[in-house]
């Protein structure tokens, strides 16, 4: 599965992993979460992971998004191998092209919505009014202006994971990761954040999210199956034409 | 079909079209666009079965039209089909019985099987989820293909753990 390093570039793919693992050592035994990982998302592209729990999808996720070091493989970004790079200048990358949502969204409780909105902008470099100005534009489009002084434990999951979001389209990053973005919402906020998905794909911005809500699967442009840690499909989703009506027929009536 | 109308001419007699819109109006996009023919058929076999009974009205411009209604026949097979509980969900379907055996025959592999049905799965829900549907009744048959969908999916999740 795993092909030889090389300091080559890669295709074009915006992110790319070659044969990609994570592997964790405890009392003397090793486990490999990820197994030899081979995937690419394009500039734009919507790719999904499902799998059984498990089967290693948030591990790859974070090891993807710098939150922990890969054991072995390459990853690429935007035709820069990272994963050899110190923590301090993979944060730096991340910052400007990589955006994280988690399922418990992550909020800092000891900041306001809006301050948590602004940080990562000004963790990259933008002037506080720059900072500002994105984060009035975000939360508008999200329908929280009203909520920008308050703090997160005040608001519904919906709403905070609205914020989440917000903070992490910040700096208009190129990938957006998510973790289970609706694992945690009711149907009618999945909605909206799906709603947001739709929208930030729409925009160019490529998303690689781990789901387990075939709902969620189903928008993207691809769906990868995980499973015990490897590849064990990754394929397209094309839609098949169900007319409504045959819904009756799916219960039998 | 048989039932349906019988419950639409339990609330008040009716002719075929009348029964084709009342269908039309009450379920919007949820229902199989009636047949007028099948209606008419139908009506046949609920009359032939004393379940329903007809009178011919005459139209002065028009041929006449018969209007049906409910027997007393009717109104218990009707209630008898309100009280009983409908089918369960669906389980050992087509795709179940072809994981098993195909695999037994050589035919294709269970990893192959468990991947084109969740494509599939998935395609057919890209699909609703694109549906709009402003009529409540639709909406929540929409919700429960969905649900459906996902559990199906959960379930293929638990084939590939357990033969895979």
């Amino acid at each position: 599965m795993s092909r030889p390093a090389t300091n080559s570039l890669p295709s074009t793919d915006l992110l790319e992993t070659r044969g990609l693992v994570k592997e964790y050592r405890s009392d003397g035994v090793s486990v490999e979460a990820v197994r030899g990982v081979d995937i690419g998302v394009g500039v734009g592209e919507f790719v999904a992971i499902m799998g059984p729990s498990g089967s290693g999808k948030s591990t790859l996720l974070h090891v993807l998004g710098g939150l922990e070091p890969a054991s072995r493989g390459e990853i690429w970004l935007r035709g820069q191998r990272v994963d050899r790079l110190s923590l301090a200048e993979w944060a730096v990358l991340r910052r400007k092209h990589v955006g994280f949502v988690f399922q418990f969204f992550n909020l800092l409780s000891n900041m306001t919505v809006a301050d948590n909105v602004e940080l990562p902008a000004l963790l990259a470099g933008a002037t506080p009014r720059q900072a500002r100005r994105r984060r009035e534009e975000l939360l508008a489009e999200l329908g929280l202006s009203a909520k920008a002084g308050s703090a997160p434990a005040r608001l519904s999951g919906g709403e905070q994971q609205r914020v989440a979001l917000a903070r992490a389209l910040a700096n208009e990053p190129s990938l957006l990761l998510a973790d289970e973005p609706t694992g945690n919402l009711d149907s009618s906020n999945t909605r909206d954040v799906l709603r947001l998905l739709q929208r930030t794909h729409d925009q160019g911005q490529a998303i690689l999210l781990v789901t387990h809500d075939a709902r969620v699967a189903s928008m993207a442009d691809r769906v990868i199956n995980l499973f015990d840690g490897m590849v064990a499909d990754d394929a397209p989703v094309r839609r098949i034409p169900y007319p409504v009506s045959s819904i009756l027929e799916l219960h039998g009536l | 079909m048989r039932q349906p109308l019988l419950a639409l001419l339990a609330k008040e007699p009716a002719h075929g079209y009348e029964l084709k819109l009342a269908l039309e109006q009450t379920f919007g996009v949820a229902y199989p666009s009636p047949n007028i023919g099948q209606i008419y058929v139908t009506l046949k076999r609920l009359e032939q079965d004393g379940l329903v009974q007809s009178q011919d009205v005459e139209q002065t411009t028009r041929p006449n039209k018969k209007v049906y209604e409910l027997t007393a026949a009717g109104r218990e097979a009707l209630r008898t089909w309100v009280e009983e509980p409908s089918e369960g969900p669906r389980v050992r379907d087509e795709f179940f019985i072809k994981l098993i055996l195909a695999p037994m025959a050589g035919l294709a592999g269970r990893m192959e099987l468990i991947n084109s049905q969740r494509r599939h799965y998935l395609g057919i829900m890209r699909n609703l989820a694109g549906l709009s549907a402003s009529d409540t009744p639709a909406r929540l048959l929409i919700e429960g293909a969905v649900l459906h969908l996902q559990a199906d999916l959960d379930w293929l999740e638990r084939c590939q753990e357990e033969l895979v």
